[in-house]
Parts: C-alpha cells; sequence; structure tokens
C-alpha cells in the first residue's frame, strides 16, 4: 500500500481528507503512483502533470524520505519506505511569495 | 418581477449573488473554489442554474467546473458527486481539464506554429481557459477560449473538449504573436439569428468571424488602426480587448480595442471608430444595454502603462447615440483616489425592465447600478482582484 500526501488544494479538488492510500501494480515509481492516483481520482488528472505528456507541472514537486525527486525519471524505482508504506510519497505546491 | 444571479471570478475563488428584481440586498456565497483563480463564471442562456466555471492555477492548471443548480453546488463534468469515477472498463474520467490541441491529420505534427516574442516559430501551447460561453440553444454545447489562443467546443456539458481548428489553420495563424499579457481567445459572440455565424476576439491577432458553424474563419479587422504594430492596418495583429453586441442586432458589433473605442455595422467587415468625446480610449470592458442597442458602456483607462482611471476618478461612460457622444456616469462612484482597473470580462447588464449594469474592479469592489448607470452603488466589495462579472436574469 502506498501513502500519497496531497497538498491542500488538490485535496480539496479530490474531496479527500489526510493521506491517500493507493495499490500499484510492479515497480513503485513516480509513473506507477501518478497513474494509480489518476486512476482513483480522475478529478486530478491535468493538475500534477500534462495530461497528454504527463509531464510534471513546473510548480510541483515530488518529495520522497526527504529527497527532492522532482527531477529523476518517473520510472526510477522509488525508495523501499515508499514501496512499503513506511515514508509517504509527497506531492508539493512550490512555494511562492516573499 | 424575476431575480438576478451574479456570478463573480476572482483571483482567489468564485462568488455567487444573488438579490431580487429591487436589486437592493444581496445574497453572498463563496468563495467557491478558494485559493484558485476563476477567469470566468457563466450561466446557460436556456438553463439559467447550469453554470460552467474556469478553475486554474499557475500551480495545478486548469479544471473545468460545472453547475446544474445555480451554483449551490459544483462538480467537475464527468465526474458528478457519488457516481463512478471509472468507465465501466477501468478508464479514468476527468478527460474535462484536457484541452489538446488538433495537429494536422496529415503529418500528424502541430496544426501550425505561431509568432513567438523574439519572431521565431513557436509551438502552441495550452496555459488556461480565458472564457467559456455556453450556447444559445442547448445547454450541453459550450465554447472555450483559451490561451495561447484557439477555441474549443464540448457538446456533452464540459465532459470533453474538442479544437475548433478552423480558426487557427485558416491562414494568417502562423502569424499571431503575444502580447505582454499573451496570446488569448478572451470573446465569443454567437449570432442569435444565424447559428452559423459566431465571432471570436483574440490578444493580439484581432477579430475573426465564421459563417458556416466554425469550419472556416476569415479575420474582420478592416478599419482598425493600431501604432503598435509594423503596418498600423495589418489584416491581424490588433490587440482587441473585448467586443459586444445587442441580441436584436446581432450584425452591430461595438469594440474596445487596446487603444479606441469601434463600432461595425457589417458584421465587422469594416469598423469605425467612435472614441468621440472620451478622456482616453484606452480600457477593457465594452457593454451594451439590454433594451437599448445603441446604448453603450466602457469604462476608460488612463494608458497602457497606467491601469487605472484618469484622475483617480472612477467613471463609466454611457453613449446612447451608439458611439461618439459620451456621458461620464459618476454618482455613487469614487471620485477620488481610485486606482483599480475593470478587466475586458468584468461589466455585464442584467434584463429587468430597468436595466441593471454591473462592473467589478481590481480592487475587489462589484458596482452595480439599478437604473442604467445613471447612478451605482457596491453590492459587496473587498473580495480579491475581480476578474469576470455575469449576470443572469431569473424568471
Amino acid at each position: 500500500m502506498i501513502r500519497v500526501v496531497l497538498p491542500a488544494p488538490l485535496k480539496k479538488l479530490a474531496r479527500v481528507e489526510g493521506e491517500v492510500t493507493l495499490d500499484t501494480k510492479g515497480q513503485v515509481t513516480q509513473r506507477a503512483i501518478l497513474d494509480a492516483l489518476e486512476a482513483r481520482y480522475p478529478m486530478l488528472c491535468g493538475t500534477i502533470r500534462d495530461p497528454v505528456t504527463h509531464q510534471r507541472r513546473a510548480f510541483v514537486r515530488f518529495f520522497a524520505c526527504e529527497q527532492d525527486w522532482s527531477h529523476e525519471s518517473p520510472d526510477t524505482p522509488l525508495p523501499a519506505a515508499i514501496a512499503n508504506g513506511s515514508e509517504p510519497f509527497m506531492v508539493v505546491g512550490a512555494i511562492a511569495g516573499g | 418581477m424575476g431575480n438576478v444571479r451574479v456570478l463573480v471570478g476572482t483571483r482567489k475563488g468564485a462568488f455567487v449573488l444573488h438579490s431580487d428584481a429591487k436589486r437592493e440586498r444581496w445574497d453572498i456565497s463563496g468563495p467557491h473554489f478558494a485559493g484558485w483563480e476563476i477567469y470566468h463564471i457563466k450561466g446557460s442562456p436556456v438553463d439559467p442554474n447550469r453554470l460552467y466555471a474556469s478553475q486554474s492555477s499557475s500551480w495545478f492548471g486548469q479544471v473545468i467546473q460545472r453547475s446544474d443548480d445555480g451554483g449551490k453546488t459544483w462538480y467537475q463534468p464527468g465526474t458528478p458527486p457519488g457516481e463512478s469515477t471509472t468507465t465501466p472498463d477501468g478508464t479514468p474520467k476527468g478527460e474535462s481539464n484536457k484541452f489538446v490541441y488538433d495537429t494536422s491529420s496529415e503529418t500528424g505534427k502541430p496544426l501550425t506554429t505561431h509568432q513567438w516574442y523574439d519572431g521565431t516559430a513557436h509551438p502552441w501551447e495550452f496555459k488556461r481557459v480565458w472564457h467559456l460561453e455556453p450556447s444559445l440553444a442547448d445547454p450541453d454545447l459550450v465554447y472555450a477560449g483559451v490561451e495561447d489562443a484557439a477555441l474549443f467546443r464540448s457538446s456533452d456539458g464540459g465532459k470533453s473538449w474538442q479544437e475548433v481548428s478552423g480558426l487557427r489553420g485558416h491562414g494568417t495563424g502562423s502569424s499571431w504573436a503575444p502580447g505582454a499579457g499573451g496570446m488569448c481567445l478572451h470573446t465569443i459572440l454567437q449570432d442569435p439569428r444565424n447559428s452559423k455565424r459566431m465571432y471570436t476576439a483574440i490578444s493580439s491577432a484581432g477579430t475573426f468571424r465564421t459563417d458556416d458553424g466554425g469550419v472556416t474563419w476569415k479575420p474582420v479587422n478592416r478599419g482598425l488602426h493600431s501604432l503598435y504594430i509594423p503596418n498600423p492596418t495589418a489584416e491581424v495583429g490588433h490587440c482587441v480587448h473585448r467586443i459586444a453586441m445587442h441580441p436584436s442586432r446581432p450584425g452591430v458589433l461595438y469594440m474596445q480595442k487596446h487603444w479606441d473605442v469601434m463600432r461595425s455595422d457589417d458584421a465587422g467587415e469594416s469598423w469605425n471608430e467612435i472614441s468621440g468625446n472620451l478622456p482616453t480610449d484606452f480600457g477593457f470592458s465594452i457593454e451594451v444595454h439590454a433594451h437599448e442597442p445603441d446604448t453603450i458602456y466602457v469604462v476608460p483607462i488612463k494608458s497602457d502603462s497606467e491601469h487605472f482611471p484618469p484622475d483617480g476618478k472612477l467613471r463609466v461612460y454611457r453613449s446612447r447615440t451608439g458611439g461618439n457622444e459620451w456621458e461620464a456616469l459618476s454618482k455613487g462612484l469614487p471620485q477620488k483616489d481610485c486606482y483599480v482597473n475593470v478587466l475586458r470580462d468584468a461589466m455585464a447588464v442584467d434584463a429587468l425592465d430597468s436595466c441593471g449594469v454591473y462592473f467589478g474592479t481590481t480592487g475587489g469592489q462589484v458596482y452595480a447600478s439599478t437604473d442604467s448607470g445613471d447612478s451605482w452603488a457596491p453590492i459587496v466589495r473587498d473580495l480579491p482582484p475581480v476578474f469576470s462579472v455575469e449576470v443572469l436574469t431569473l424568471p
């Protein structure tokens, strides 16, 4: 079971509170998590990554185990702690303002 | 008697205001979609409980929202509350957020490119929906004007969108170039007497018309004069800010251009300047009285670098002669130290016997007049900056 933390605007859009839990098939990668997330919450399609190219939106970041995975390949396996659910995969909106 | 629903889109959410025909006391609901930019909300003329909203953010992109109960509840089309979020074969719904430009059927490559700021060819990139225009006849048919400039159409109540690509593909698309504010399709006008005829306006390409239901389009900009382009009378390249028509006279169009207020009496084939005695002919919004096709309203803004009213005085200007002769309307509006802007989609009228006129400001006020503009009062103030105001006159 994968745990995913969404930013507040997307939790509201998906009508969820707290973390989201997902099951993925095969290796646990960014792509596998986002595919599963969008399948379960289709209202999030296009909000985290482009709906056609699947490129990460510029102001969205992916954190896992206190590391920034935003620039990693979406097919790189994520740490075991993400795969076994002991740590959440975090979708983060970039800070704006001053 | 009837009553009125005012739909307000702001930088940080949407608000729905409701009043009876007296328009003295207003119930306000919102913010809906708090924290998101709401470029536009508009109701269907044939089903006023059907509303469409463009919700977007720099972080999370474009979301289309729909209400079937006049704004009490909202959902993304295709994903109604309580309904399965996948199709029977497991395919995710959620196509309502997807705006994909057409590609060439022959090559599979992008239909065309447009001019970039440095003069190079640049691919079309979807950024957001600026304007939603529900059909005059079918509540499930709605058009979307988007940035980068293109027209999209949904015939299933916003669940899925297809480009009306004849607009970009008519021949001049490759020469369009964005202004400082980007390249957006912001105005969509439907001819109520001819379902095949429609107008769009694009900053900064100009005005375009179709007479065959969107298959083919042509620029209709003759008579426009713009000093900020190399050829001031070019076929395209004009920064049109908004166009408006009265439904009883669809061949007459009014335009607020970057500079100049213009009028066409021949469905856009030619335009004449009607700025007349305006204190400045720069501005964004233009609107027509509900019952008087020759009565029009603009809000003059000082200049393209100083986006506020001249002399710090917020004044609507009204012409009752279809242009050229304008009178300042200031009763009830701030007449000192006012430095707000009124954006292109932020003015609307109701259709009650005594026509109501409404506009929103970047300072967060929405002003209304129940006497065709003679006097004004704020119906809400201290909202986030107002992007759009639309009005539904209810039975």
